[in-house]
């Protein structure tokens, strides 16, 4: 069927077998599409040759944009449009002005952050995931490798895995 | 299993003592300017003619004059040993702090049951051993100069038939008196200096026995040592630092001296440990390390920010005079108030921008340039604490100061890598040595 996304995982039972073997079959020339595992596996990003997140960029923007918007809030409304005398200060108090900024710069910060990560990862609520294999959230570590973005051949490709320790070698598809 | 040894080589020696000449050579040629009135005619006020014009009857003049300061002028005879006396009064303070840092440090590695750090902590340990030195100067400064530092220190503010008396000051007689004072400062070092002394018996010992039974001991140890450390560090910031103002009072100031102690001290950590990996030593210390201690320096200069700023505010909103006064002086001085900006942007602007990214945090370069500003920005934090008080107007920033400072940075460092030469670099047989080795974030 056209439009199918077509896959081939290798499945591994162990994660120290699992890092050399993504480092293998990298080397080998396989395009990575995503690896599963049923916990955190330390350096499995270094392997991967992740480049590190960029998700804090979005964190300093949004964070910027929550101490623009508290101070023009502020200076907007204590300053410009209802000025009044609080305390004796004057009606740019700015010192007072920095808990607020502080809060909406956190909050923002965090807020941003989150839906950045949301969108980023499609956790949308209406989303159908893509379940590689159940065995990922039990006792396996899978490999996915998606056939359209490689230039290997199917076989090439089963062959890499396999040679790399891959317990099974499987096919999958998505419509 | 390694052991590495530090060896305290003839050329970092000789770098050493080249500083510390050059701070005495400094030091004396300002105080030769000062003599020569020369470096105080930027001023032009009135007082420092004065000050000058009797320069030779200073002691004399010194008593004479608080009178006056009682009374809320501030017209007190200025004299270059006051300066002095404020100088070395910063610097005692300042690393004193870096110093007691260092057994705060282990203690709370300790008592966090924390494996990163195993590698770095004979840098910590090497810090304390100034505490000593620490505590004879600090007790000769105070002997020698606490009626030009502490204005309490008067006998006649006690006495009601005396024009000088203050019923303010009196009223604090019971806590601000010489013998109690004392006290509490030779309690402090002495426990402070005996706690160091057991844990770092407990830490050599470890090296050679190996085992978890001198860990449990040192977790016990550590905790007893942080429960009075937070009594002991706040009780010595009112003392050596908040009672230079003896009218005037903040209840943040404990947390703010300690803060500014702790991001200093964490920041010499990791400068010292990533001039030791330039040297080649320090094999078990990576950039893993390197970003929990950047990270240290990072969040703790954010923390010293949020304990100023909390200081600040509140006696800004408020706006009570007798609690104002403390900003008043620093901020309509033309000469602190610079320095009163500076302070925030050394102390907190750089290192939050700089140390921003996980990369700044993990590779040593920028990690080498922070750490000399941080620390360099706190020496000013206490410099902007103590010189108003002392000297009001007459403060000033000049050779005196910079040679000043590298004497004593000069022999602080001198002490510090001669006791890291002592001992083994790394504890070798530390319970989570295998912990740090794959430490990883």
């Amino acid at each position: 069927m056209s439009g199918n996304k077509n896959f081939v995982l290798g499945v591994y039972d162990d994660e120290d077998l699992l890092l050399k073997a993504i480092k293998d079959v990298r080397q080998s020339g396989v395009k990575i599409y995503e690896v599963f595992s049923p916990f955190p596996v330390h350096g499995i990003d270094d392997v991967l040759g992740y480049k590190g997140s960029r998700l804090s960029v979005a964190a300093f923007i949004f964070g910027l944009l929550g101490t623009t918007l508290a101070l023009t809030m502020q200076i907007g409304m204590m300053t410009f449009d209802w000025p009044m005398i609080i305390g004796g200060k004057d009606f740019f108090p700015f010192p007072t002005f920095i808990p607020v900024t502080f809060e909406l710069t956190v909050l923002l910060g965090a807020f941003g952050m989150c839906g950045t990560f949301f969108v980023v990862s499609n956790l949308k609520p209406w989303a159908k995931p893509r379940i590689f294999d159940l065995r990922i959230t039990d006792d396996k570590h899978i490999v996915a490798v998606d056939l359209d973005k490689n230039s290997m051949s199917e076989e090439e490709i089963k062959k890499a895995l396999a040679a790399s320790g891959a317990q099974e070698v499987n096919n999958k598809s998505f419509e | 299993m390694s052991d590495e040894k530090y060896i305290f080589s003839a050329g970092a020696k000789k770098n050493i003592f080249i500083v510390l000449a050059v701070g005495i050579v400094l030091a004396v040629l300002g105080v030769i300017l000062m003599n020569s009135g020369g470096h105080h005619d930027a001023h032009g006020t009135d007082h420092v003619v004065e000050a000058a014009a009797s320069h030779g009857d200073h002691a004399v003049a010194a008593h004479d004059e608080h009178g006056a300061e009682a009374a809320g002028e501030h017209h007190g005879g200025y004299h270059w040993t006051h300066r002095l006396k404020a100088n070395l009064w910063i610097n005692n303070l300042f690393f004193t702090g870096l110093a007691i840092i260092g057994v705060f440090f282990i203690c709370i590695q300790y008592v966090a049951q924390a494996g990163w750090s195993v590698g770095v902590k004979r840098i910590p340990m090497a810090m304390a051993s100034w505490l000593p030195i620490a505590g004879v100067l600090m007790a000769v400064v105070w002997l020698l100069s606490n009626h030009e530092l502490f204005h309490w220190t008067h006998a006649s503010l006690y006495d009601v038939n005396s024009p000088d008396f203050d019923a303010i000051i009196n009223d604090k007689k019971g806590y601000l008196n010489f013998g109690f004072y004392m006290g509490r400062m030779v309690l402090f070092f002495g426990v402070w200096y005996v706690l160091f002394l057991q844990i770092r018996k407990h830490m050599l010992a470890e090296d050679i026995e190996g085992g978890v039974n001198r860990w449990k001991k040192l977790v016990g140890l550590s905790a007893v040592f942080i429960v009075f450390f937070g009594y002991s560090s706040s009780i010595a910031a009112w003392d050596w630092v908040m009672s230079i103002d003896p009218h005037w009072f903040s209840t943040m100031f404990g947390w703010y001296v300690f803060a500014s102690w702790w991001v200093s001290g964490l920041a010499f950590i990791a400068f010292v440990a990533i001039l030791l990996k330039d040297k080649g030593y320090l094999s078990v210390v990576n950039a893993n390390h390197l970003h929990d201690l950047g990270k240290f320096v990072w969040g703790f200069s954010i923390f010293w920010t949020y304990i100023w700023f909390s200081q600040f505010l509140l006696i800004y909103y408020a706006n009570i005079p007798e609690e104002t006064i403390y900003f008043v002086e620093r901020l309509k001085s033309d000469f602190y108030s610079k320095i009163f900006f500076m302070n925030l942007v050394v102390n907190f602007v750089l290192p939050f921008l700089l140390l921003m990214t996980r990369q700044s945090k993990r590779h040593a370069r920028i990690l080498k340039v922070v750490c000399p500003i941080v620390l360099v920005g706190h020496w000013f934090d206490f410099y902007l604490m103590i010189t108003p008080g002392v000297l009001k107007e007459n403060g000033d920033f000049g050779f005196l100061e910079v040679g000043m400072m590298m004497i004593y940075a000069s022999a602080f460092v001198y002490v510090v890598l001669h006791s890291l030469a002592k001992y083994p670099l790394v504890a070798k047989n530390h319970p989570m040595y295998n912990e740090t080795l794959h430490h990883h974030i």
